[in-house]
């Protein structure tokens, strides 16, 4: 049995921000993330000094492999003007900047510091399809890569043992990729802001354009069938069940709890902080399942004394539409072999009784893999304060939203629930 | 049997000479494949190595279409798709293995569960040549 977990001070979100997320010719890392910062400036309700800031802490997954520039800290560091005090890089793949902002959050409870601004960036897009591929198997164990697993192709293999344990299939990773296009025209940061729909006129439109033969589908599970608009990636991953390449930028401050308020008239406390790791898919008692996932939510759980019923909406890393499936049974919110059920009956739409990635999930708002972890904690700030907008969860005191990240191929995996007062 | 180190190292080179090998704690007797050098069950570095037998039954897999560019190499492509998996060894282990003698562009036909007899695929030639786990339908 774990002790139980417990900050040595509190610590509390007083800012954030993001930038776009999206495929920019014309924009890099250091733009990117100015693009965040700058958002983050403007977002803390009574303003502050950057220059209070004591330290950094940024995720960045593999830009040393994406542009071939790594020591992204200093780089980062000099740009927002934090030179020369401390900034210091976190890799955990996918998951890079949720270990940045566990890093920033035991800073700040260690008593150390008392401000503290966390991010992350990535830059993928300057790379063909093949090469990123390429890239993001660099977080793999190195049995997969061996015998040729991409990332899709790991998802892929999980995704089979589901079908196989559970009796689902492919049509039920449709409903989860309907659900997040749905969210995500409400979202402008997104990088498909379109839902399965829109997708379908913009396929007919550019047909009719071209002068081609229009295509035509009975609904969206036709188009998401057709081949020809939904290829085969790596087989049951079809296209529409993969989030895309992005670039982007996401950053928050962190203050002790006790001078929050100092900051802003609204700011989230961290109630619950858990991360795991995993040891991949030929050590793995269970392919349906992801321990690493279930030790993050065992820890943050076990912190904010909360179940998962108490959360009221959660970002969830939803690299591969499969990946959505296993992590809302992990995490609690539906039991094992549920979850597919779950979504097919609408329980996770944004209106529904658990609303999962309302950002419109990586599949829809964009990966780039080093800013997601704070970019899905961004949504979870904008809901609890009521800032979200059209895409606003429509529940009554909205008090506790969390957010889950992984990286890898389960490798690491954090659970961050936040809670406003 | 020889000495080598319980490594991913001699685990690559009893592939390349056609052995599947795993270690086994000799305080405990759990099985690791591939081989590891201490015991995670009981922490013991007493290990011998084991030969498996080269029988399975596939657990899960996928057909790739968007390869790396290793595979590509090897002349797999979006029109040539290829298989990899993960098998049950008789054993009760698990491995990462490509799936030869599949047709990957019909990944209906291909079910879990099925018979699998060990194969080590070799790329390449002299030094630089590789030798991949991969396993077949029987």
């Amino acid at each position: 049995m774990q002790r139980k977990r417990k900050l040595g001070r509190g610590v509390a979100v007083v800012g954030a921000g993001m930038s776009k997320f999206g495929m920019f010719r014309d924009k890099d890392s250091k733009d990117l993330f100015a693009e965040a910062f700058r958002e983050m400036l403007e977002s803390v309700d009574k303003g502050f000094d950057p220059n209070d800031i004591d330290a950094l802490y940024l995720g960045n997954f593999t830009n040393d492999f994406f542009i071939h520039q790594a020591h992204w800290g200093p780089i980062i560091s000099d740009l927002i003007g934090l030179a020369p005090k401390p900034a210091t890089r976190t890799e955990g793949a996918c998951a890079s900047s949720a270990l940045a902002f566990r890093e920033g959050v035991f800073a700040i409870a260690s008593g150390f510091y008392d401000i503290v601004l966390v991010g992350g960036v990535e830059e993928m897009s300057k790379r063909t399809t093949e090469e990123v591929a390429e890239g993001l198997a660099l977080a793999e164990v190195p049995y997969e890569a061996r015998v040729g697993f991409t990332f899709p192709g790991v998802f892929g293999a999980l995704a089979t043992a589901y079908f196989k344990k559970y009796g689902a299939n492919r049509e039920h990773l449709m409903n989860v990729t309907i659900k997040s296009h749905s969210n995500a025209p409400l979202n402008p940061k997104a990088q498909f802001p379109f839902s399965i729909k829109d997708m379908m006129n913009m396929k007919v439109e550019g047909a009719k354009k071209k002068g081609k033969p229009v295509p035509s589908w009975d609904d969206e599970k036709g188009f998401l069938r057709d081949p020809g608009a939904n290829p085969v990636v790596a087989w049951p991953m079809h296209l529409y069940d993969c989030c895309p390449i992005s670039d982007g930028g996401a950053c928050m401050l962190l203050v002790g709890e006790e001078i929050a308020k100092n900051f802003s008239d609204d700011p989230l406390y961290i109630v619950g902080i858990g991360q795991g790791s995993g040891k991949g898919l030929h050590a793995a008692a269970d392919l349906t399942t992801m321990e690493a996932t279930k030790n993050a939510a065992d820890e943050a759980y076990g912190m904010s004394g909360l179940k998962p019923e108490d959360i009221q909406f959660s970002e969830v890393h939803d690299c591969f539409s499969i990946a959505e499936l296993i992590h809302i049974e992990d995490l609690g919110f539906f039991k094992p072999g549920q979850g597919y059920k779950a979504v097919e009956e609408g329980l996770t739409r944004r209106d529904g009784p658990m609303p999962i990635n309302t950002s419109g999930g990586l599949k829809c708002k964009g990966h780039p893999v080093g800013a997601t972890g704070i970019g899905q904690l961004f949504e979870v700030w904008k809901q609890l304060r009521g800032e979200a907008g059209e895409r606003q969860v429509p529940k009554k005191d909205l008090r506790i939203g969390a957010a889950h990240n992984l990286g890898g191929t389960g490798g690491t995996c954090t659970f961050t629930i936040l809670e406003r007062r | 049997m020889e000495e080598r180190p319980f490594s991913d190292i001699s685990y690559e080179q009893y592939l390349r000479e056609g052995k599947l090998m795993g270690s086994r704690c000799r305080k405990c007797g759990a099985l690791f494949v591939p081989p590891r050098s201490i015991c995670i069950a009981c922490y013991s570095s007493d290990m011998e190595w084991v030969e498996m037998k080269g029988k399975g039954r596939l657990h899960a897999f996928t057909c790739i279409t968007v390869a790396p560019p290793f595979m590509m190499e090897q002349g797999y492509d979006r029109k040539h798709p290829y298989c990899s998996g993960v098998v049950d060894l008789e054993e009760g282990v698990k491995v990462d293995a490509r799936i030869d003698g599949v047709d990957a562009t019909k990944p209906e036909d291909i079910t879990i569960g099925m018979p699998l007899q060990v194969k080590f695929l070799h790329w390449g030639e002299g030094e630089s040549q590789q030798t991949y786990l991969a396993f077949q339908p029987v």
